[in-house]
């Protein structure tokens, strides 16, 4: 039963083969196997699960099964969720519990979801490579010495080893895409806007997008459905987003008709060769499945994270103030006077990579250099975002590799902060242009899984979820699992 | 670049091994923002925001009730139903 889909599990579910208890149990055990080594989970309350999967059991048994009717799920640990810790594995939070849960907590829970435990991530969403938690890295299930990618890499870590069957991630520069694609597993960011940022520990309020992890498109399309929607309570909602069919989106067999972009920034000297001709061989298969493949430019490409580490760690600066020792988390023992409360605490709460980009955006927004750093940033974020407008006029949809080599080991990068942010080189500008992106696997390089990026204009996840669906549905990449989770 | 100031600013406390640490660190990131430099951005408007959506505007009602205590037992230090810090005026 290991690795089954969503819908595998529903029909079980739905038939009385099993329960959402039993269900919760098995998913429990495997965590207790494989968790020791592979560091995904970081918060695990396994009687709290157990009470929640026999809630939905007596549920179904009453009222009939609601969309994720006792399916169980992990989230990372950035969601604010009543019951369970919530520390953006940060020291600066160690203990919170939050008092409400974030917006997606809620409706998944009304969905009859079951949450089994709180994922781990980069102290805050900032890092790469999962390295920067305060509870240490997550590790890849395809080869444990290697990261699973961040700052979703508990999720991601979760799903590609079945210790769930689906994970809840977070987007601000690639942190679902780029540990998807180092997974082999399948990850969405969403449009801007689409799903609701309520309770989800801000870091950049901008960029920010929750998202589904999972092992196929369909999966993705299902959890995307119960996620979007509008929410009052966060004025970055969009009421009026268009509204699509995310699971007949998820069901295209073919690709006639669809014009897929290959922006030559994308495929550049430095990348992994073997990276690359997966990629090329993706392509030549979109083709073979009716699509017509047309060779397009995004000339500000090489910008991009020039332009995110201004704006990123700005929107940081400002976000992370909240943390101060007095209204919730950690204070320094014995504070002399105020600024000796919030220095120390700070310094002792905040990691080394937290602090570094607190004191950048400091710096892009301090007196006489926010117009050289921050404004400029933003005008560069225009120019990316008229790369893609132009683009669209052209292609339906643009496919790229996720990242630029497969998973690298715990450590290679962790000496030079600016290596470690190059390795986001394609999955940023997507977020800085608002856009929708989705990572799958394509095959292998050195043994690694490799990801396809898949980019569509604002609002067309559906352009997307066919585009994926029909890909994965003539390929066996997405069933491929890393050994020794059986 | 003056990390320590910065680092005052941002109200974060460093040691001088951090600061010795994260001031060459900070020099490259920001040598490496300046390759914007390249481009001309003269008459191009910023973008602070993906859509440029307007503020949305709702009735202004009470939707929230009083959950003073569950917000404060989240605090390092609450008395009263206040959060506690250190003294902050000086005199009697």
């Amino acid at each position: 039963m290991a690795f089954a889909t969503l819908k595998e599990l529903a029909k079980r579910l739905n038939d009385g083969e099993t329960t959402a208890a039993d269900l919760a149990a098995a998913y429990l055990e495997r965590i207790g196997t494989y968790n020791e080594s592979l560091n995904a989970f970081v918060h695990i309350d396994a009687e709290a699960t157990l009470a929640q999967a026999e809630a939905s059991d007596h549920h179904r048994a009453k009222h009939g099964p609601r969309p994720l009717e006792g399916l169980p799920i992990a989230v990372k640990d950035i969601f604010c969720t009543t019951g369970m810790p919530t520390t953006c594995c940060s020291n600066i939070l160690k203990g919170f519990e939050s008092a409400y849960d974030a917006h997606v907590i809620s409706r998944l829970r009304e969905a009859g979801a079951v949450f089994l435990g709180k994922t781990n991530m980069d102290e805050f969403a900032m890092g790469s490579s999962n390295e920067t938690s305060a509870f240490g890295p997550a590790r890849n299930p395809w080869d444990v010495g290697c990261t699973p990618g961040g700052s979703s890499g508990g999720s991601a870590a979760a799903v590609a080893a079945d210790l769930a069957p689906v994970a809840l991630g977070t987007d601000t520069g690639g942190s679902i895409r780029q540990p998807a694609g180092l997974t082999g597993t399948v990850g969405l960011k969403p449009t801007y806007g689409r799903v609701s940022r309520r309770g989800i520990i801000a870091f950049a309020s901008s960029l920010d997008q929750a998202g589904p992890m999972t092992r196929n498109v369909r999966d993705t399309a299902l959890l995307a459905s119960v996620l979007c929607g509008h929410d009052a309570g966060d004025a970055t909602s969009v009421p009026d987003a268009p509204v699509i069919d995310w699971l007949q989106a998820a069901g295209r067999l073919d690709l006639y008709g669809l014009k897929i972009g290959r922006p030559r920034e994308y495929f550049v000297d430095g990348m992994h060769p073997e990276v690359r001709s997966r990629v090329e061989e993706a392509l030549a298969r979109c083709a073979d499945l009716g699509a017509e493949i047309v060779d397009i430019s995004l000339p500000h490409t090489q910008y991009a994270v020039a332009a995110y580490y201004v704006i990123a760690p700005s929107e940081a600066s400002a976000n992370l103030a909240r943390y101060d020792g007095v209204r919730y988390g950690v204070r320094c023992d014995n504070p002399s006077d105020l600024a000796d409360m919030y220095t120390r605490s700070r310094d002792e709460g905040f990691g080394a990579e937290v602090k570094r980009r607190i004191l950048t955006g400091t710096f892009a927004l301090s007196s006489g250099y926010y117009d050289a750093y921050y404004k400029k940033a933003q005008q560069v974020r225009t120019l990316l975002r008229r790369d893609f407008d132009e683009a669209f006029t052209k292609v339906d949809v643009i496919a790229t590799p996720t990242s630029p080599t497969p998973a690298f080991k715990l450590g290679e990068k962790t000496d030079d902060p600016l290596t470690m942010y190059l390795n986001d080189i394609f999955t940023i500008a997507v977020n800085l242009a608002g856009l929708p992106g989705l990572s799958q696997p394509c095959g292998m390089a050195d043994g690694l899984p490799v990801g396809l990026q898949w980019i569509a204009p604002a609002w067309r996840e559906d352009v997307i979820l066919g585009a994926a669906h029909a890909f994965e549905a003539a390929t066996d990449w997405h069933r491929q699992t890393p050994e020794g989770y059986s | 670049m003056d990390v320590k100031q910065i680092a005052e600013l941002a109200r974060i406390r460093l040691t001088d091994e951090e600061t010795a640490e994260i001031g060459p660190q900070m020099e490259k990131i920001i040598g490496y923002v300046e390759s914007m430099d390249a481009l001309d951005t003269a008459d191009i408007p910023p973008t602070a925001h993906p859509h440029d959506a307007a503020m949305p505007l709702r009735p202004d009602v009470v939707s929230n009730t009083n959950r003073r205590d569950e917000l404060l037992a989240g605090a390092p230090l609450a008395e009263s139903g206040l959060f506690v810090v250190p003294k902050v005026i000086e005199g009697q």
